[in-house]
C-alpha cells in the first residue's frame, strides 16, 4: 500500500507532538493556588515554582527605586469563580479581602520596575517561589484592576 | 430618545436575521425561489439598520451622553474626539455591536453577488450568515445592550436599564469613567477592527462550506468562490495580531511583544487553522484531494473565531485582557457546541461522498507535504488549546488548578515552527504525484547550502546559540528556495523576451499572482522569524538608578541620562519625560530618546512609554521606571536590547504586498488565458 508511507510520516509527527506536549506540561505546569492554599501546604510548596493570586493591600506597597526592590502584601481571595460571583463580584471580593484583617496575608518581594497597575485592591497574579523565610519571591507579576472594566454604577450626586 | 431608537433598531435587526433563517429554510425545503429572495433581502437590510445603531452609539460617545451606561463606562470628556468615537469597540456591548456591524457589511456584499450559477446554495449561505448574525444580535439586544441608560429609582438607587422602570427618573452623570488609559493608543484603536474583520471574514467560507455539504455540491466550487474572502480575512487577522503585539511592545513597558496570554492565543488559533485552510484548499483545486480536511479546517476556524470572541469577553480564564464576568459566557458555550456538533454531523453524513479517487502517490510529493503541513498546523492548534484549557482540565482531574506559562509554549512551538519552516521550503520545490526522491534531494540541497549564508552571518555577528542557528539555517533555506525560483523565472523571461530585469520581474509576478503572492508571504514569514529568533534568544536587559550624567551600557550602546521634565497636560495627565542620549561604540551620539511615564490623574493610573532607538541590527528600548520627584536628580531606568526585532515589525508590510498580489482580481481575459494555461503548465518548477 502506497498510503502507508505518508501515514507513517503523519503518525511520527503526531507521536512527536504528543511527546513534546506531555513532557513540556510536566516540566512547566505550575500549581495555581490561593494564599490560604499556599500557607496550608507551606512545607510542601516552599521552594517550588507556583502561581498565586491575591488582593494587593495598598498601604503596604514599598518601592525602593534605587535597587528596584518592590515589596507589598497580598490578602487571600477565593480562587473559585462561582464563589467570587456569590460574594458580589471580583471588585467587591478584592475590597473585602483588603479590609478584612482576619484574612491570611502574604508578603511579596519582586525585583523590577513597579508595574503601572499595582495599587490598592488590584488583583495580583504572581509566579514565583515561597522562600524559607515565608516571603514570596515573585519572578512575574500580572495585575488586574476589575473596577476599571466592570460597569460600576455611578453614585448619586457624582 | 435616541437610545430607544437604537434599541428598537437592534431588535428589528434581530427579527430580520431570524426571519432570514426561517425564510431560507422555507426556500430550501419547498424549493420556492421567492422565499430565497426574501431571505436575501432581509439579510441585506440588516447592514443599513446596524449602521444607524452603531452611528447612534458613536454620536452618543462624541456628544457626551453619559446617561448611557456604555458611554459612561468607556469615555470621558477629556478624551480626544477620535478616541471617544472609537470607544465604540472599547467595551463589551459596543464590541459586540461592532462585530455584528462588520458581519452585516460582509453579509450585504454577499447578497449583491451574482448567484445564478449557485442558486441552490443561496438559502443555506444566507441561513448560516443570518444565524451567526442573529446570535450576536441576541447577545446585543438581550444580554449586553449598549443602549442601557441610568435611572434614579424611587428608593434612591441608580441602575442601568433600557426601558425606564416605574417611577424612575433619568440620571445623567456629568462625566464618564473613561477608557482604560492603556487602551488609549493608536495601536489599540486599530487592533480590534483588524482582528474582527479577520474573524468575521472567515464566516463566509464557512457558510459556503456548509451550503456545499448540505446540497451535496462537493467539488471545489465553494472553495473558488470564497478563496478571496479567505485570503483577505487571513490578512486582516494577521495584521490584527501584529497590531496587538506592537501595542504590547509600545505600551505595556515590558520589552516583549507576545506573552502567550490566553486571549492572544485565542486570536492566534483561528489564524493557524485559517492558514492551514488556505494551503489545504489548493490541493483540492489541483488534485481533488484533502476534501475532508478542508471542511474540517473551515469548521474549526469558524468555531475558533467564535471561541476567540468568547474568551476575550467572558473572563473564564485569567489574563490581562480578561474583562468582567458576564452572562454571555453560557450563551457562547451553547452556540459554539451547537454549531460545532452540527457541522461535524454534516461532515460525517457526507464523509463517503467526499472521498476522492486520487491517492497520494509518494511520501515526498507536494500533496503529501501539504498533508503534513495540515498536521503540523493542527498540532500547533492542539498545543495552544491544551495550554489554554489546562487550568480547567487540571482542576477537573485533580481538584487543583495548575497553569502552564510561556516556557511550555516556547518548548513545544519552537520545534513545530522549525518543522513548519522545513516543510515550507521543501514543499515549494517538491513535485506533484510520483517523486524521484534523489532528484528532490538535489533540488533541496542547493538552496539549503545557499541558505547557510544566514546562520554563517549570524555566527559572525555573535548570535551563536544552537537553536537560533538551526532556525536561521531553516529560514535561509526557505528564502533561498523562493528567491532562486523568482530569479530563475526572471532569467528565463529575459532570455525569452529580452526584457530588462525589472520588467521581467513585474511580468513574472503578475502572470502567476497566486503563486508569487504566496511566495512573497512566505518570505515575510521567514523575515519575521529572523526578528522572533533575535528577541527570543538574544534579548539583553539591565536596570539601574542614575544621577544626571551617569551612564548604562548594554549591547554596544551607552545611554547617558540628562534630565527629567515633569509637566501637566490638558487631557488629564501628569507627564514625567526623561531625556537620555544614546552613544554607539565609537562614542558618537546616535539618538536622543524620551522615555516617559504618563500618570492619568483621575484614573490614578500610570502608563510607561518607552524611548526606542530602532535599527536593523537591534532596538535599544529604554523605560523610565521612577525618578526623584523633588530634586529631579536621579532616575531609574530599565533598558532592553532587542536584537533583530525590527525585522519582525517590517515583515507585515511584505505580507500585505504578497497577499494583495495573491488576492487581486484578475481581468477577465487574463482569467480565460490562465484557465487555458493551467492544463498545460508544468506545476512544479521544471528541472534546472
Amino acid at each position: 500500500m502506497e498510503n502507508r508511507k505518508y501515514l507513517i510520516g503523519g503518525a511520527l509527527i503526531l507521536v512527536a507532538v504528543v511527546y513534546l506536549v506531555i513532557t513540556s506540561t510536566r516540566a512547566n505546569a505550575q500549581y495555581f493556588l490561593t494564599v490560604d492554599e499556599l500557607l496550608a501546604r507551606q512545607a510542601e510548596m516552599t521552594g517550588r515554582k507556583v502561581r498565586i493570586s491575591g488582593a494587593v493591600v495598598g498601604e503596604t506597597i514599598q518601592y525602593d527605586a534605587d535597587n528596584l526592590e518592590l515589596r507589598f502584601v497580598i490578602a487571600h481571595v477565593p480562587g473559585d469563580l462561582d464563589e467570587v460571583e456569590a460574594a458580589g463580584g471580583l471588585a467587591k471580593v478584592l475590597a473585602d479581602a483588603v479590609n478584612d484583617p482576619t484574612r491570611s496575608r502574604l508578603e511579596v518581594v519582586y525585583y523590577g520596575p513597579k508595574p503601572d497597575l499595582l495599587r490598592n485592591e488590584a488583583q495580583a497574579i504572581l509566579t514565583g517561589t515561597l522562600g524559607e523565610d515565608g516571603v514570596f519571591y515573585a519572578d512575574e507579576l500580572l495585575l488586574k484592576c476589575p473596577t476599571r472594566y466592570e460597569a460600576a454604577e455611578p453614585q448619586a450626586g457624582q | 430618545m435616541a437610545a430607544i431608537v437604537g434599541q428598537a433598531i437592534l431588535v428589528v435587526a434581530l427579527l430580520l436575521a431570524l426571519y432570514a433563517v426561517v425564510a431560507a429554510l422555507l426556500a430550501a425545503y419547498r424549493h420556492q425561489p421567492r422565499w430565497a429572495v426574501s431571505a436575501r433581502n432581509a439579510l441585506r437590510l440588516i447592514f443599513p439598520l446596524l449602521t444607524v445603531a452603531a452611528g447612534i452609539v458613536v454620536w452618543a460617545l462624541v456628544t457626551y451622553h453619559y446617561e448611557l451606561a456604555y458611554v459612561h463606562e468607556v469615555s470621558e470628556r477629556s478624551m480626544p474626539t477620535y478616541l471617544r468615537a472609537t470607544a465604540l469597540w472599547g467595551g463589551q456591548a459596543g464590541s459586540l455591536l461592532f462585530w455584528s456591524w462588520l458581519m452585516s457589511i460582509f453579509a450585504a456584499v454577499l447578497t449583491f453577488r451574482d448567484w445564478s450559477r449557485d442558486r441552490e446554495m443561496l438559502p443555506w449561505v444566507v441561513l448560516v450568515t443570518a444565524g451567526t448574525l442573529a446570535f450576536f444580535l441576541f447577545l446585543n439586544t438581550v444580554l449586553e445592550s449598549p443602549f442601557r441608560r441610568f435611572w434614579l429609582l424611587p428608593n434612591g438607587d441608580i441602575e442601568a436599564y433600557v426601558l425606564p422602570p416605574a417611577g424612575a427618573q433619568l440620571f445623567i452623570p456629568k462625566d464618564g469613567r473613561g477608557l482604560n488609559p492603556l487602551l488609549r493608543h493608536p495601536g489599540m484603536v486599530a487592533h480590534p477592527p483588524f482582528l474582527y474583520l479577520g474573524f468575521v471574514g472567515f464566516v463566509i467560507p464557512y457558510a459556503f462550506a456548509m451550503a456545499a455539504l448540505i446540497v451535496g455540491r462537493l467539488d471545489a466550487r465553494w472553495i473558488r468562490l470564497t478563496r478571496r474572502w479567505a485570503v483577505v480575512s487571513w490578512l486582516f487577522l494577521y495584521l490584527g495580531l501584529i497590531l496587538g503585539s506592537r501595542w504590547a511592545y509600545d505600551v505595556l513597558g515590558w520589552g516583549g511583544y507576545w506573552g502567550w496570554d490566553p486571549v492572544e492565543i485565542s486570536a492566534f488559533m483561528p489564524w493557524l487553522t485559517g492558514t492551514a485552510f488556505l494551503h489545504s484548499v489548493m490541493i483540492q483545486e489541483r488534485r481533488n484531494m484533502l476534501k475532508h480536511w478542508n471542511i474540517l479546517l473551515i469548521i474549526l476556524t469558524y468555531d475558533l473565531v467564535i471561541f476567540g470572541t468568547f474568551l476575550t469577553r467572558s473572563g473564564v480564564l485569567s489574563s490581562v485582557h480578561s474583562f468582567a464576568q458576564s452572562a454571555i459566557g453560557p450563551a457562547f458555550f451553547i452556540f459554539i457546541t451547537a454549531t460545532f456538533l452540527g457541522s461535524m454531523v454534516l461532515l460525517a453524513w457526507r464523509w463517503n461522498d467526499l472521498r476522492g479517487q486520487e491517492q497520494i502517490a509518494s511520501a515526498w510529493s507536494r500533496e503529501a507535504l501539504f498533508l503534513y503541513t495540515n498536521l503540523v498546523f493542527l498540532s500547533m492548534v492542539a498545543v495552544n488549546f491544551w495550554g489554554v484549557v489546562y487550568p480547567i482540565v487540571s482542576e477537573l482531574a485533580t481538584g487543583q488548578k495548575a497553569t502552564v506559562g510561556p516556557p511550555y509554549y516556547e518548548r513545544v512551538m519552537g520545534p513545530l515552527s522549525a518543522l513548519m519552516l522545513f516543510l515550507m521550503g521543501v514543499a515549494t520545490v517538491a513535485p506533484w504525484g510520483k517523486v524521484d526522491t534523489r532528484r528532490l534531494a538535489r533540488l533541496v540541497l542547493k538552496p539549503a547550502l545557499v541558505g547557510l549564508v544566514l546562520p554563517a552571518w549570524a555566527w559572525w555577528q555573535g548570535y551563536r546559540k544552537p537553536g537560533a542557528l538551526l532556525g536561521f539555517a531553516l529560514i535561509g533555506f526557505v528564502m533561498a528556495v523562493i528567491l532562486y525560483d523568482i530569479a530563475r523565472g526572471v532569467w528565463a523571461r529575459r532570455q525569452a523576451h529580452g526584457d530588462p530585469w525589472w520588467r521581467a520581474l513585474a511580468r513574472l509576478l503578475t502572470r502567476n499572482r497566486r503563486r508569487y503572492g504566496g511566495y512573497i508571504v512566505h518570505l515575510s514569514i521567514a523575515i519575521m522569524g529572523i526578528g522572533i529568533i533575535g528577541i527570543e534568544y538574544f534579548q539583553l536587559e539591565t536596570q539601574r538608578t542614575l544621577a544626571a550624567g551617569d551612564a548604562i551600557s548594554l549591547g554596544g550602546y551607552t545611554m547617558v541620562y540628562d534630565s527629567v521634565a515633569i509637566f501637566n497636560t490638558n487631557d488629564g495627565r501628569q507627564v514625567a519625560r526623561a531625556t537620555v542620549r544614546v552613544l554607539d561604540d565609537q562614542g558618537q551620539v546616535v539618538a536622543t530618546l524620551h522615555p516617559r511615564q504618563d500618570y492619568y490623574i483621575r484614573e490614578q493610573q500610570p502608563m510607561t512609554i518607552p524611548g526606542v532607538l530602532s535599527t536593523w541590527g537591534a532596538e535599544f528600548y529604554v523605560l523610565l521606571v521612577s525618578w526623584k520627584p523633588i530634586t529631579v536628580e536621579g532616575a531609574t531606568f530599565k533598558v532592553f536590547y532587542n536584537p533583530l526585532v525590527k525585522w519582525l515589525w517590517a515583515a507585515p508590510w511584505i505580507a500585505i504586498a504578497g497577499t494583495l498580489l495573491a488576492a487581486w482580481p484578475e481581468g477577465r481575459r487574463r482569467r480565460v488565458r490562465a484557465r487555458a494555461g493551467a492544463k498545460t503548465e508544468a506545476p512544479a518548477p521544471a528541472s534546472a
